[in-house]
């Protein structure tokens, strides 16, 4: 373990927790401006997680430990989710701790919690919220490694940094089976992150909501723990396909300079995505939730097909 | 067996002797006070569960030592019982003790006075149980293997029917018996083939024999069948969701989450020890026959109301897991990729191990609420987390542990399928490279859905309010109880925790079966669990827990250094609507109707819907399942059919049945005469 490895680590989660709800902020922004409405400003994230850090928190009377402590559950996976996912550097003390399959892993852990915390109250709301969220995951998170294995199959590894190392430092060469998982990995991060052609993060109406529902519950401090949570989850989500998909400017290891250039290589990457993302979200419209097995079936067979391409083409 | 008397000269497989007779002996006390529960309850159980540590101990001993054999007197003349301590065998007692120790503490605190058998009887049933398990997975020879297979499934079967006064109990069982003999049936086939007509069934002998690839063939698909039925894979698994839930909790803990385990061990023992090679195709063979038992299994548990029922289908699944894992080594090894095959065999073994201490812990913990609310129906249960927390939190662990979480031990078997699922591509077969994105792909659906039935489960029964009044008077479980699930749950962390230990464990058993093993791949990398190479795939069970933890540990201290940390009790939010009620969460049926939507195929289905007009509506939806209507029904009624016809011959007359042996006679001096 390297100083500079230790200091790249630490770098990935400040930068993470700092810029995540940027990105939220920076997406709803565009979106305001995409529909005509002049937006709340960039910072409105900020704003609402230090208020809701201020307020206090009421709790349902009949709520378990369970309730409490998910919150922290939830962000804590999220923290390191964003740790172990080389979006700065690839020399990260913590990445051999979880590869590829072991990331899916932390998403699902993640998403059960927040789901058994739906449930704990026991309203109608919290318990088809989890339903729903866990109709979504069960979906999404094979397709989702099934990407991750057709990105795995090129340098032959299932650890996200030898992946990253191996796209970002090749000659230039283009993979059709990356072209599959691209668009299986786009439609799962809009699924994954309640965005809108599965679910509205705007919405508040009571038949419609998934991601919601289930935090409909929370307030004050635990409420303000599961937005910034959802947004580290949505900066991850990017982080990741930057990484598989644009590679270029990631820091390798022992390279100081590379390391300083990868954040503003990083937030141009990322803004350029999020403005495409809130494009996407103004152009489609909200589809029932039952079309949402079609639309992440396409998903997954999409992902199959990139594996099948690469060992049919062995590209 | 030198030095019969002197404990220090014992080797392991004295030992385990010992454990059985102990076992023995402990059922046969039961007897002696057979009504008195207090006895039985008390000092016999926790008795057993005292052995079965010592049977873990020795067995955990023996795994390090060489092979040691002995010969007991016993059966028939001429005829007596070969043993063998191996990896193999070492590897599967320790499974059977470390679980059984858990599940014995538990029964300690679970049986009460009641209705059906009297407790001295069945706990002689259950120890005759422990035993004959044991003894399956030591013997060396056919008909000790075939004696203790048979000894294994009838205890089982009066376990099962424990509670005989109920009818439906009683039709499990009768099913029960009936798959585990015809399984039987094609076992007792099977070494008949392997001893090659030598005359010599011990199992020394079968392995010196060369069959030929058909001979071999038979053998292994009569194994197939027989260890198949007790592992309950699709399309023999029908008594599997019928059996274990009828039983007692302890003994659907054992039956789940022990018993299955000696069919694996069956399989292996056939097709990697006694035949002398591997075809290709009987690899293909039993990963799809594991896949499908892994997706029918995990659909079908999604969907279940009876929370036993649930954890019988995912048991279904989770054997199907392993058989998939077997398959992929079969192939492996067929092709001479011992390194791959290793991986694959490991996956299998601790998938064995760590389905065997979280499913064991699911059904006791049924079992905990079963006692404190006398239900079983999920719709009818809720929110017993705030009543009988200890168990939740227990359950929560194994609940995690099934879902596949990390850093759990469900996960890192798992993540080694998956692993040797992406080093597939490099058989020789192009055929089979393109099949493995197809079989990774449903291993990882598979995986998901059991998330999704896992948080049915345990959100049902221990989140959201009582659905009934009366649960809230569910009492808490007593120690014992607590004990017995407490070292369930442990083991469970365990396997999460130090996977590089236990798979220099099963490293002993992989080298015995394929030749080659993780072991020393593993133990180079310290805590980090590394099967090929760091490059390739790495994962840290430890470091990502203490990553978790020290990030909920700093968010925790930061939010209550920087803000405050007041909280308010209130009402939930009732959306404006004060009439609401704990029957307006979302129930079992719920919970399962996107799986039924989606997998309709599965299903076979009988739905009831109201009509606008009806004055009292009613919704009524039935699931069957498509194999009994279209294969266990017609062979039932081809055999009633058949034996009508052959009860033709039954007249009556004593004439006629002169008649008959005269003739029998005839053909056979005839056939004598030649």
């Amino acid at each position: 373990m390297s100083v500079l490895g230790s200091l790249s680590q630490l770098l990935e989660i400040v930068v993470a927790l700092l810029l995540a709800p940027l990105l939220v902020g920076w997406i709803n922004q565009w979106r305001a401006w995409l529909q005509n409405k002049s937006g709340p400003g960039l910072l409105q994230p900020y704003r609402l997680l230090h208020k809701l850090f201020n307020k206090e928190s009421v709790v349902a009377e009949q709520a378990s430990p369970l309730f409490r402590a998910a919150p922290y559950i939830v962000f804590s996976c999220m923290v390191l989710a964003s740790a172990i996912i080389p979006t700065l550097s690839t020399d990260l003390p913590l990445a051999p701790a979880a590869d590829a399959i072991a990331l899916v892993g932390l998403f699902a852990l993640a998403r059960v919690f927040m789901s058994l915390a739906a449930m704990d109250v026991g309203t109608a709301f919290g318990t088809m919220g989890a339903r729903r969220e866990m109709l979504i995951g069960f979906l999404a998170e094979p397709a989702l490694l099934m990407v991750l294995f057709s990105a795995s199959l090129i340098p032959k590894s299932t650890s996200l940094a030898t992946i990253v190392e191996t796209l970002a430092h090749r000659e230039l060469a283009i993979y059709p089976s990356l072209a599959f998982a691209g668009v299986a990995f786009v439609m799962i991060s809009l699924a994954e992150n309640a965005r809108v052609p599965v679910d509205n993060p705007a919405t508040h109406l009571e038949l419609t909501m998934i991601h919601e529902a289930l935090i409909l519950e929370y307030s004050g401090r635990h409420l303000a723990l599961l937005e910034w949570a959802a947004s580290l989850k949505l900066f991850a989500y990017s982080c990741l396909g930057v990484a598989l998909f644009l590679p270029w400017g990631v820091a390798e290891a022992h390279a100081p300079l590379e390391l300083v250039l990868a954040v503003p290589v990083l937030l141009l990457k990322l803004a350029i995505g999020g403005v495409l993302l809130a494009l996407m979200e103004t152009a489609s419209a909200k589809m029932r939730i039952f079309r949402v097995p079609e639309f992440l079936g396409t998903a997954f067979l999409l992902a199959v097909i990139g594996v099948l391409v690469h060992i049919l083409l062995g590209a | 067996m030198n030095g019969l008397f002197d404990p220090a000269r014992w080797i392991h497989l004295d030992w385990v002797l010992l454990v059985v007779i102990g076992w023995l002996l402990v059922g046969l006390l039961g007897l002696l006070a057979l009504r008195n529960l207090g006895w039985v309850a008390k000092a016999l159980f926790p008795a057993g569960g005292a052995i079965a540590v010592l049977l873990a101990g020795v067995a955990l001993a023996s795994m390090f030592a060489t092979p040691q054999v002995a010969v007991l007197p016993f059966g028939l003349p001429g005829l007596p019982f070969h043993l063998r301590l191996d990896p193999l065998a070492g590897f599967f007692l320790l499974v059977i003790g470390a679980t059984s120790a858990g599940v014995s503490a538990f029964a300690a605190g679970y049986f009460r006075k009641g209705e059906g058998t009297p407790p001295g009887l069945l706990c002689l049933e259950y120890h005759v149980f422990l035993a004959s398990m044991t003894m399956v997975v030591l013997a060396d020879d056919a008909y000790a293997f075939m004696v203790m297979w048979e000894t294994m499934a009838l205890s089982s079967f009066f376990l099962v029917i424990a509670n005989h006064r109920l009818a439906e109990i009683r039709q499990a069982g009768y099913l029960y018996l009936l798959v585990a003999h015809v399984g039987a049936i094609g076992i007792l086939l099977c070494f008949g083939v392997l001893q090659a007509n030598t005359g010599d069934y011990t199992f020394a002998n079968m392995r010196a024999q060369h069959l030929s690839p058909f001979w071999s063939s038979v053998a292994f698909l009569l194994a197939l069948f027989g260890f198949g039925a007790k592992a309950g894979i699709v399309p023999l698994h029908v008594w599997l969701p019928e059996a274990h839930p009828a039983a007692p909790s302890p003994v659907s803990a054992l039956m789940s989450g022990v018993m299955l385990k000696t069919a694996v061990y069956g399989l292996l023992r056939v097709t990697f020890d006694l035949l002398p090679a591997q075809l290709w195709w009987w690899g293909v063979l039993v990963l799809a026959l594991g896949l499908a038992s892994a997706l029918f299994g995990v659909v079908f548990a999604a969907i279940q109301v009876d929370m036993k029922r649930l954890l019988a289908y995912s048991s279904i699944e989770n054997m199907g897991l392993v058989f998939a894992a077997i398959g992929l080594a079969l192939l492996f090894s067929a092709y001479d990729m011992k390194p791959m095959a290793a991986l694959a065999m490991t996956a299998a073994l601790y998938h064995v191990a760590s389905h065997a201490f979280f499913k064991s812990l699911l059904f006791v913990g049924t079992g905990a609420v079963l006692h404190a609310t006398g239900q079983r129906s999920l719709g009818k249960l809720g929110g017993l987390i705030r009543y009988m927390p200890w168990v939740a939190w227990l359950t929560l662990v194994g609940t995690l542990a099934s879902a596949g979480l990390p850093p759990l031990g469900g996960f890192v078997s798992e993540w080694l399928l998956l692993q040797s699922f992406l080093f597939t591509p490099g058989l020789p077969s192009s055929f089979l490279n393109m099949l493995v994105p197809v079989v990774a792909a449903l291993i990882a659906l598979v995986a998901a859905l059991s998330g999704y039935t896992m948080v049915k489960f345990f959100g049902v029964i221990f989140l959201g309010q009582p659905r009934e009044n009366h649960l809230a008077q569910a009492q808490r479980a007593g120690a014992w109880e607590r004990v017995g699930m407490g070292w369930l749950a442990l083991g469970c962390v365990a396997l999460g925790l130090l996977p590089v230990q236990v798979i220099q464990l099963i490293d002993a058993v992989t080298r015995q079966l394929v030749a080659t093993g993780l072991g020393a791949t593993v133990a180079a990398s310290g805590w980090l669990l590394v099967p090929v190479d760091i490059d390739r795939a790495s994962y840290g069970p430890v470091i990502f827990l203490l990553g978790l933890a020290a990030s909920f540990a700093l968010a925790f201290a930061l939010v209550r250094v920087l803000y405050h940390g007041r909280l308010r009790r209130a009402a939930p939010w009732d959306c404006g609507y004060p009439w609401q009620t704990a029957r307006m969460q979302d129930t079992a049926e719920g919970f399962g109707q996107p799986i039924r939507q989606i997998f309709e195929p599965f299903f076979r289905m009988q739905r009831e819907l109201p009509s606008p007009f009806d004055r009292e509506p009613r919704y009524r939806v039935v699931v069957g399942d498509h194999f009994w209507h279209w294969l266990y029904l017609p062979v039932a009624d081809l055999v009633e059919r058949l034996s009508r016809w052959i009860g033709r011959l039954q007249q009556g007359r004593v004439a006629v049945y002169l008649l008959y042996s005269f003739l029998t006679l005839v053909g056979v001096l005839m056939l004598v005469k030649r």
